[in-house]
């Protein structure tokens, strides 16, 4: 088994008085899908928020160790851990609606990284065979799409800045079944190009499509883990 | 109609300018969220430096080389006071940014004084640009032409580079989600730099470029900015258009007003020369009536790096009222103790006391930012003085003063609770500025600039410490006044709508209308200061509604502490006697006040009752663990 690229131990944030993650650890390797798995308000988009430094988690009240790719990350900011390597699709896909679907994948490229090798290049073009509908409206508006189609553009946009590994916010939230099933193809493609997939997801159709791996997160703390077979077994007997 | 037409040419002239740096102050806003007071004083400092390199080298070049090293010059100043400064207030609430670009207000107007000295510069014609052409049969300046054709191409040489480059992309990004910006890999540090940078830039430039037309003064910051708030607003925070459009708006209704000069409407004689200011500041309101977000805006969203939740202000125990008690007396029995020159700054304490404490109930109880609250102090002030002057009594004199700003405040609360954040603190801003215009420009009932003189108490209360004795009673009464809403249903109900807009709509109160009521009371005690502060002083001038002034009760209430009830008391001691040692120690005082703001706003942003608060809370726990 190969190295672990993402590797959170006892992760913990606070904000404020109140604490919303409790020691939460996992692992994810290169070529390989993890799912979240828990309730609304369980941790799970916090759980991902914090590895990726987000400002709106505050930085200063986490702690724990984060590490990507061998290098600690925690404290660090946003923009440092996705030039490192890893990619963040956010929950409410935060398109830039003034922006073409061009711009939005040009702001998502990072133009000059060397130290990432053994990443998967991505160009517009290769997006656009990965999601073919974004050709067709690559000069449309953000603001004038889809939600199906803002969630590829997104996913898209966060391919642009080649990651060895993405934090997947809920993709499947709000869009119709052939949309989720479309979604969950490209992200086996994903994953048979070596990427390293780190998602949270409530629709279990969908995470079992995917996962190798889940992980149970019930009120900010990570109560079981394995294959995704034992951890939807375990929810079923917890009721 | 040709006098309409030259008239108008006036007005594009100089939109220009105003153009440059009102897209600076947007595009920065855009960015970073951060409304920047001083962008006016980057302008000013525009001027300045042109004056210097233009008159050291006395040829063409160094006129236009003057022009464009202002706007380089002013731009390297605005990263070193990004990174020094504003990168510390970026997760800050609003008020403490406007408070702390405020307090470099303050620094580069002295720092201004210190170089230029205080008298008005005026600069060379532009070389090549003296003359003037025909138009419809009268001269126009040559020079007013170039701006008007170079404003246009600024606007295109901007809309092209932010719609062109790569830097124009993450800026447009930046503006709609900065944290997903973040995330994607962009640097935001050295954005926002940049952004300030360009801003900045175009600060300078625009300012450079108006040395042909107007002299260096210390005054321009102020001006300037007014104007600049007034465009972006109208045009929209953070849109490029939007500044364009408001900015010929804006010096097109300036340049009419004096195109019209006296008109006689109604049987009444109307100088509209002298209206300008009030005429920009009357769209300004229009246009936030109809469209809250300006022409071109869009509403804005507010990313905080953590959310300040309020530790609720409790019952006042026993001790405190017991505590409240021996400071009345220790403070009625000051002029026994103490001289004459005590008992006239211990006045003014008072007054400022209530008028920091009466702005506490708007921005403390109620949430709401209030950038203008010198509006009611100036009208209370006003109207008693006037009053006065019409031959009613004492009493009489200031219950007109207070009647006065509480209509005032009845009115323009209408307006103002309708927005939130940044625009309603503009708002209010402007309303002020209306008041202060009212007043500086209306020469026949107000004085005009030399204000109104001789506005004296009875016999009794011309002695100074009984003078005193009465603003303690006054003044004690309204900040205990102010004291008690916050325990009423009222204050209740305030601090819930404050703490959460929509649940206190769902339990069924009217936010609006609670905030308004605040509004108005606030104003009402805000002009029993004002009054008071009159007779105190017998001579008012416009000062009493400037922005400074509502700059300082911010001030107050900033160091004493937002959401404490004994703050803004505490605030209102300490910086009247600190502006008041400074002032009698040095020439600077101004720029040694703005540094204190500066440490205030980034070390102690709870302010002094604050800051103890938390320390005895924290040590009590500690005791405890």
């Amino acid at each position: 088994m190969s190295e672990p690229l993402l590797v959170v131990k006892k992760l913990n944030a606070r904000l404020g008085a109140a604490q919303l993650l409790f020691d939460v650890s996992f692992e994810a390797r290169a070529g390989e899908v993890l799912v979240l798995v828990g309730r609304n308000g369980a941790g799970k988009s916090t759980t991902l928020k914090a590895v990726m430094g987000l400002a709106s988690i505050s930085r200063k009240g986490l702690s724990g160790e984060i590490t990507f790719a061998g290098q600690s990350i925690i404290g660090r900011e946003a923009h440092e851990i996705a030039r490192l390597g890893l990619g963040y699709v956010p929950e409410e896909r935060r398109i830039f609606t003034d922006l073409t679907v061009a711009e939005n994948l040009e702001v998502g490229r990072m133009p000059s990284r060397t130290n990432v090798s053994d990443a998967p290049r991505w160009s517009v073009e290769r997006v656009c065979e990965l999601f073919p509908k974004l050709a067709e409206m690559l000069d449309r508006p953000g603001g004038h799409m889809s939600g199906g189609e803002q969630q590829m553009l997104t996913i898209a946009r966060t391919l642009m800045g080649n990651p060895r590994a993405i934090l997947l916010d809920e993709p499947s939230e709000g869009l119709a079944p052939i949309v989720v099933e479309r979604i969950a193809e490209s992200i086996k493609a994903l994953k048979r190009e070596g990427l390293c997939v780190i998602l949270s997801e409530q629709n279990m159709q969908f995470a079992s499509a995917v996962a190798d791996r889940a992980a149970l997160i019930e009120r900010g703390t990570m109560t079981a883990s394995g294959t995704f077979a034992e951890i939807s077994a375990s929810m079923v007997s917890v009721g | 109609m040709t006098a309409l037409l030259v008239q108008t040419l006036n007005g594009l002239a100089a939109a220009s300018s105003l153009f440059l740096v009102a897209v600076g102050l947007s595009l920065i806003f855009g960015v970073t969220r951060i409304v920047n007071f001083a962008h006016g004083s980057f302008y000013m400092l525009g001027v300045y430096i042109a004056y210097s390199v233009a008159t050291y080298f006395g040829n063409a070049f160094g006129f236009w080389g003057g022009v464009l090293a202002a706007g380089v010059a002013v731009a390297l100043l605005g990263v070193i006071v990004e990174v020094a400064i504003l990168r510390r207030i970026y997760a800050a609430p609003e008020l403490l940014q406007l408070i702390a670009t405020f307090a470099l207000v303050l620094i580069i107007k002295d720092a201004a004084l210190y170089i230029w000295g205080p008298e008005d510069l005026l600069g060379p014609r532009a070389p090549g640009f003296t003359g003037a052409v025909e138009i419809f049969g009268r001269p126009f300046p040559t020079y007013d032409l170039l701006l008007i054709v170079l404003g246009v191409a600024m606007l295109f040489a901007l809309t092209t580079f932010i719609k062109r480059t790569r830097f124009g992309l993450l800026l447009r990004a930046a503006t709609e989600d900065r944290e997903m910006t973040d995330a994607l890999g962009v640097n935001q540090k050295l954005l926002f730099t940049a952004v300030f940078a360009l801003g900045c830039f175009l600060a300078g430039f625009g300012g450079a470029l108006q040395l042909p037309r107007e002299p260096a003064t210390l005054n321009m910051d102020l001006n300037i900015i007014a104007d600049v708030f007034v465009v972006v607003v109208i045009g929209g925070l953070g849109s490029l258009y939007g500044a364009f459009v408001a900015a010929v708006i804006i010096s097109l209704v300036k340049a009419y007003c004096i195109g019209l000069g006296n008109v006689a409407m109604f049987g009444v004689e109307f100088e509209f020369s002298k209206l300008t200011l009030v005429a920009e500041f009357i769209v300004m309101a229009l246009v936030l009536v109809f469209k809250p977000n300006g022409l071109f805006g869009r509403p804005f969203s507010h990313p905080r790096a953590s959310e300040v939740i309020e530790t609720p202000i409790g019952k006042p125990s026993n001790v405190q009222y017991a505590t409240l008690l021996v400071g009345l007396m220790l403070a009625a029995s000051l002029p026994l103790v103490f001289d004459e020159y005590t008992s006239v700054l211990a006045t003014d304490v008072l007054i400022f006391a209530l008028f920091a404490a009466s702005l506490g109930l708007i921005i403390g109880t109620a949430g709401l930012g209030s950038f203008g609250h010198a509006a009611y102090f100036g009208l209370g002030a006003y109207g008693a003085a006037l009053a006065a002057k019409a031959g009613f009594g004492f009493a009489p004199s200031l219950v007109c003063g207070v009647a006065l700003s509480l209509t005032a405040s009845i009115v323009f609360g209408w307006f103002c609770v309708r927005l939130s954040g940044t625009y309603m603190a503009m708002l209010t801003l402007a309303f002020a500025q209306i008041v202060w215009s009212i007043v500086f420009q209306w020469d026949a009932v107000t004085g005009g600039s030399n204000g109104i003189v001789g506005v004296w108490p009875p016999e009794l209360f011309s002695d100074r410490d009984n003078f005193y004795w009465l603003a303690l009673a006054l003044c004690g009464a309204g900040v205990l006044f102010c004291w008690w809403i916050v325990y009423t249903p009222l204050g209740y109900a305030l601090r819930a709508s404050r703490d959460s807009q929509v649940k206190a709509h769902a339990i069924g109160l009217s936010v609006m209308r609670l905030q308004w009521a605040a509004f108005a009371l606030a104003g009402a005690l805000g002009g029993v200061a004002g009054a008071i502060y009159a007779f105190s002083k017998g001579s008012i001038s416009p000062d009493v509604s400037a922005i400074p002034r509502s700059v300082d009760a911010l001030v107050m209430v900033l160091l004493g502490g937002i959401n404490t009830l004994l703050g803004p008391v505490v605030g209102a001691a300490v910086f009247t006697w600190l502006q008041d040692t400074l002032a009698r120690s040095t020439e600077y005082w101004r720029a040694v006040l703005g540094a204190i703001i500066l440490l205030l706003v980034m070390v102690f942003p709870k302010g002094i009752v604050g800051s103890i608060q938390s320390l005895t809370a924290s040590m009590k726990k500690r005791s405890a663990a």
